[in-house]
C-alpha cells in the first residue's frame, strides 16, 4: 500500500484498525482487525471464478449477474450532490453489512482508496472502472474532485463472487460472478440478496416499467447477464466476425475482457443481454444458458479440432513459439503477454502444453495486469521497470 | 402582552414574512392554531401544511412565470427532457412518470417493442397487491416515505432560501430539518449515521 494517505474523516472503528492498514473493512468477528491489502490483490488470494473449472471450462472462463437498483426518494448518483451521495452511502452501507448477505464482507470507501487499489478491484471486475474514477458530482454541491466523490464497493470474501457497487451510474449494482457457465447460480444466488437488500432499502420500481434506473437501457429488470468466453480458435479462423454479427442481431452485445469500449485482449469475450424490459429474467436465462452460449461453446470446439486435425504442424508452432516467448522474454507488456497467454490457455486445454493447469494461466490473465504486478512485487513502478518485472514473473510462474 | 386577535395572553410568539417584509406576531395558542403558527410540539407535517406550504406557494405565485417551457421538466427534481437528452441520464425515479411520453418510443427501440415490466418485483409490492402485508409494516413504510418526502421538501426550501439570501427562513429550515432527521432516527434505526 505505498502512498496511502491518511483516513480524511476516519470514522470510529469497532475492530480497533488503525487508519493506515487500508481503506477496506471487513465486518467479522472472526477476522480480528482489518486487512491490509492481503485480503485482496495478493498472488495468494484469487477469486473464486479463477480457480476453479466450472462447466465448459475449457472456453467459458466466468459467468457474471448484475442487477441495477436505486433507492426511492433520492437522486439518481450523477445529480445528486455529494452531501446526498454520502446519505445514500451511508444508508446502503448501514443496511448491507447488517443484511447477512454473505459469510465475511469487506467493504471498501473507494473516495479513501489510494488510485493502485482501486485499479487492482477493476482489473479483478469488481467495480467498472469508471467507478474507479468517480463521477463529478451534479450540481448545487461543493465541487470536489471525482475521485473524491462519496462511493464504495462491498466485496464477499475470500470467494469474490458478489460484489455491491454503491453509488455507481445506479444507487446499487449488485453483481454475481461464478467460475464457469453457470448463469443460473449466478441468477439465483443474486436474487437471494436482492431480496435481503429489498427487505430494508426501498427501491425505486414501477409496476409498468420496473426497477427504474438512472439509464433507460437498464430500466425493467436492471438485469444483465453476461459469460466471459475465451474464443482462439475463432479469432483465428477469422469466424468471430459471424459470431459478432449473429450476437448483435439477437440483440446481444459484445465486449471485451474488461467490459464496455475494451478491446478483446487475449480473445477473451463477453456476451451479454442488452434488452431489460418485457422480457423476464427466466427467459433471458434460458435464452443465454441453454441455446445461444451453447452454440457459441461449439463453434469454438469445433474451430478447435478443425485446427487439429488440418492445421496441427501450424497450430503446434503458434503455442510454442508464445510460449517460447513468454518463459524467455525479460519486457513485456500487459496487452503482448494477454495475447500470448491466449495461445499457451489453447495448447493447454487441446492438450498440446503438459503439465501446466489452465488455472495457472487463468490466474496469469490477471497478474500480468499493471495493478496487481506492482501488488504482487511490492512496489509501484513505472512502465519499464514493469515490463521488466512482468517478464520476470512469467518466467519464474511457468518454468517452476 | 396581549394577543394580536383577541384580549388572552399572548403566548406563541413568531416571526412570520408578510408581503416580503418579516413582522413579529404575537398570539394565544388558540388564535395562532387558526392562524396556522407553529407552537412548541406541534407536528412538523402541521407545520409544513399550515404555514411553510402556503407561504412557499405564495411566494412562488408572485413570482414572475416564466416563459412557457419548450421541453417538459420533472416536477420532482426539476430536470428537463433536453439535459436528459445530452446525459442519457435520468435525474430521478420520477422522471420516468414525468417524461413517459416522450419515453415509450425510445424504450421500444432500446428494448424489442416492449414497454411493459415482465419480472422481478420487489415482496412489498407483491405483498401490497394481494394485501398480505401486515398493517404495520404498511404504516411503517408510508411513514417512512412521508418522512423521506418531507426532508426532500425542506433541504429544496433550505436550499432556495439560501439562493436567495433569506438565512433567517433558511436558518430556520435547517432548524426543521434537524428535527426531523432526529425523529427519524428515532423512529427508523437502519438510518442512524
Amino acid at each position: 500500500m505505498a502512498g496511502r494517505k491518511n483516513n480524511p474523516a476516519p470514522e470510529p472503528d469497532p475492530q480497533g484498525g488503525n487508519p493506515d492498514s487500508g481503506s477496506g473493512s471487513e465486518r467479522d468477528p472472526r477476522a480480528g482487525g482489518i486487512p491490509n491489502g492481503g485480503t485482496l490483490g495478493g498472488a495468494g488470494t484469487l477469486a473464486e471464478w479463477l480457480t476453479n473449472g466450472g462447466e465448459a471450462c475449457d472456453v467459458v472462463l466466468s459467468s457474471r449477474v448484475r442487477l441495477a437498483r436505486n433507492l426511492a426518494g433520492h437522486l439518481f448518483v450523477h445529480r445528486a450532490a455529494k452531501d446526498e451521495r454520502e446519505r445514500v452511502l451511508q444508508t446502503c452501507r448501514d443496511w448491507i453489512l447488517g443484511a447477512n448477505v454473505c459469510d465475511r464482507i469487506m467493504w471498501v470507501d473507494l473516495h479513501e482508496s489510494p488510485q493502485l487499489d482501486r485499479n487492482l478491484l477493476v482489473e479483478r471486475h469488481l467495480i467498472s472502472k469508471q467507478h474507479a474514477k468517480g463521477k463529478p458530482a451534479g450540481s448545487g454541491g461543493a465541487v470536489s474532485p471525482a475521485a473524491d466523490e462519496p462511493r464504495a464497493v462491498a466485496i464477499s470474501i475470500p470467494d469474490e463472487r458478489l460484489s455491491i457497487m454503491v453509488n455507481e451510474e445506479d444507487h446499487l449494482r449488485i453483481q454475481m460472478m461464478h467460475a464457469g457457465l453457470s448463469l443460473e447460480e449466478c441468477w439465483k444466488h443474486v436474487s437471494a440478496i436482492d431480496d435481503k437488500l429489498e427487505a430494508g432499502l426501498d427501491y425505486a420500481f414501477s409496476p409498468k416499467l420496473g426497477y427504474l434506473t438512472a439509464c433507460p437501457t437498464n430500466v425493467g429488470t436492471g438485469m444483465r447477464m453476461s459469460v466471459m468466453l475465451h474464443l482462439p480458435a475463432l479469432k483465428v479462423t477469422g469466424e468471430i466476425e459471424k459470431v459478432k454479427r449473429a450476437a448483435t442481431d439477437m440483440n446481444l452485445a459484445v465486449r471485451g475482457f474488461y467490459g464496455e469500449g475494451s478491446d478483446a485482449i487475449g480473445d477473451l469475450y463477453q456476451i451479454s443481454n442488452q434488452t431489460t424490459l418485457g422480457k423476464p429474467e427466466g427467459a433471458v436465462l434460458t435464452e443465454l444458458q441453454d441455446s445461444i452460449i451453447p452454440e457459441v461453446i461449439q463453434y469454438e470446439r469445433h474451430a478447435r479440432n478443425t485446427l487439429l486435425s488440418k492445421r496441427r504442424a501450424a497450430l503446434d508452432d503458434q503455442v510454442f513459439r508464445a510460449l517460447g516467448a513468454l518463459t524467455h522474454a525479460r519486457l513485456i507488456a500487459a496487452d503482448e503477454a494477454m495475447q500470448l497467454l491466449s495461445l499457451v490457455r489453447l495448447g493447454v486445454v487441446l492438450g498440446i502444453i503438459p503439465n501446466l493447469s489452465v488455472q495457472a494461466v487463468n490466474t496469469l490473465f490477471l497478474l500480468v495486469q499493471p495493478a496487481h504486478l506492482q501488488r504482487v512485487l511490492g512496489k509501484e513502478m513505472d512502465q519499464e521497470h514493469r515490463r521488466i518485472g512482468r517478464a520476470a514473473m512469467i518466467r519464474e510462474r511457468l518454468t517452476k | 402582552m396581549k394577543c394580536e386577535s383577541c384580549d388572552n395572553e399572548a403566548t406563541v410568539h413568531d416571526t412570520l414574512l408578510r408581503e416580503g417584509a418579516w413582522v413579529e406576531v404575537h398570539f394565544c395558542e388558540a388564535c395562532a392554531a387558526k392562524q396556522g403558527i407553529a407552537q412548541p410540539g406541534a407536528s412538523l407535517n402541521d407545520l409544513l401544511t399550515n404555514f411553510v406550504l402556503p407561504q412557499i406557494a405564495g411566494e412562488a405565485a408572485k413570482r414572475p412565470k416564466p416563459a412557457k417551457a419548450r421541453t417538459p421538466v420533472c416536477a420532482e427534481c426539476g430536470f428537463t427532457f433536453e439535459q436528459f437528452r445530452q446525459a442519457g441520464l435520468f435525474g430521478c425515479p420520477s422522471c420516468y412518470t414525468a417524461f413517459e411520453s416522450l419515453l415509450l418510443p425510445l424504450l421500444e427501440r432500446a428494448h424489442e417493442g416492449a414497454m411493459q415490466h415482465v419480472g422481478k418485483v420487489p415482496k412489498r409490492i407483491t405483498e401490497a397487491a394481494s394485501g398480505k402485508e401486515s398493517v404495520n409494516g404498511a404504516r411503517a413504510l408510508a411513514e417512512r416515505r412521508e418522512r423521506l418526502e418531507r426532508e426532500k421538501l425542506l433541504r429544496r426550501q433550505l436550499d432556495d432560501a439560501v439562493k436567495s439570501e433569506q438565512y433567517e427562513l433558511a436558518a430556520k429550515f435547517r432548524d426543521q430539518l434537524q428535527r426531523l432527521l432526529d425523529s427519524s432516527r428515532a423512529a427508523d434505526p437502519s438510518r442512524n449515521a
